[in-house]
């Protein structure tokens, strides 16, 4: 317990993953909260990549965090704009009013 | 040892409970609100690990722009009187197989970490090995503009990529807006935007006729 390695926060990570994807599926209320359960996700990935370069003495996954935090920015710019277009078309972003392609 | 436990335990309960108050709480803006402690506990765990410069990136980028971007997103299209409505109204189907198959997930993690254990020579085929003499920042530098030149450059380019798409999703043409129009600026000539008038003695010109 009180000696912390890398299982520590590998299970950290595990948890902060499990919980964004418990947010994906679980949610009924609108789609800003299924972009941050994404970020979660990623965040998560970035906890393991982080721990695992620190604990194994190499400096690659730092690298690789990085790009993750950059296409993270990316996807919720991207995200939020759609969200935007789609509050103008249609007035709401329930995640029960999403069913254009339902078929 | 005894600090960094105490430390690691405070950030990452934090973490934890703040991951699960986004996606439980009632309304949209605390659900940012949970997310930017969350980020910056994360970061604070960075930090403490030795990763100074992405803990300070994770605090700069993610709680100085992303969440500040949700912020506003949730506080533009008015969402708050869109209450939280898990288990009451409308009986959904895919919470069952959602909680299954996280849990799975879950399970499966905590599998891979608890039979994990390092190889015997695995500092010694590390490829860049971190150097304890130089800052985590100088660190990155070294490899970020020597050996991972092309995916910098590459995601600089989708940063770039992302910024057109945003706009050109969420650009509008407004009537009845007046705006400078260069083309036609620049385009005059002398003949359609001078005139010369001959002004008789104690009459006068009268110009926008």
């Amino acid at each position: 317990m009180i000696d912390i390695g890398l299982g520590h926060y590998l299970t950290l990570g595990a948890i902060v993953f499990f919980l964004g994807v418990i947010g994906i599926f679980l949610n009924r209320k609108n789609v800003i909260v299924i972009l941050m359960s994404i970020e979660l996700i990623l965040l998560a990935v970035n906890i393991n990549l982080i721990s695992f370069s620190i604990f194994s003495g190499d400096i690659v996954g730092q690298i690789f965090t990085m790009l993750i935090l950059t296409i993270a920015a990316a996807e919720a710019a991207i995200g939020l704009a759609i969200i935007v277009v789609f509050y103008r078309q249609k007035g709401s972003i329930r995640v029960e009013d999403i069913h254009g392609m339902k078929g | 040892m005894l600090a960094h436990a105490v430390f690691f335990y405070f950030f990452s309960f934090i973490a934890i409970f703040s991951a699960l108050m986004v996606i439980t709480s009632k309304s949209t803006i605390h659900s940012v609100f949970f997310l930017i402690l969350d980020f910056i506990s994360v970061g604070c765990l960075f930090i403490m690990v030795g990763a100074e410069f992405l803990g300070m990136i994770l605090l700069i980028v993610y709680v100085g722009a992303v969440a500040v971007l949700f912020l506003f997103v949730v506080m533009m299209l008015n969402v708050a009187e869109q209450k939280q409505s898990w288990f009451v109204g409308k009986k959904s189907t895919h919470i069952p197989s959602g909680l299954i198959v996280s849990i799975l997930i879950f399970l499966e993690l905590l599998v891979v970490i608890g039979g994990w254990k390092y190889k015997e020579n695995i500092f010694s085929s590390a490829s860049l090995v971190i150097n304890k003499e130089t800052s985590n920042t100088h660190a990155i530098g070294n490899v970020l503009y020597t050996d991972f030149i092309l995916y910098f450059q590459i995601s600089g380019v989708i940063l770039l990529l992302s910024m057109i798409g945003a706009i050109l999703l969420t650009y509008r043409k407004r009537e009845g807006v007046k705006k400078q129009s260069y083309i036609t600026q620049v385009s005059r000539e002398r003949q359609t935007s001078i005139e010369i008038k001959e002004v008789d003695f104690d009459k006068g010109v009268k110009i926008d006729d």
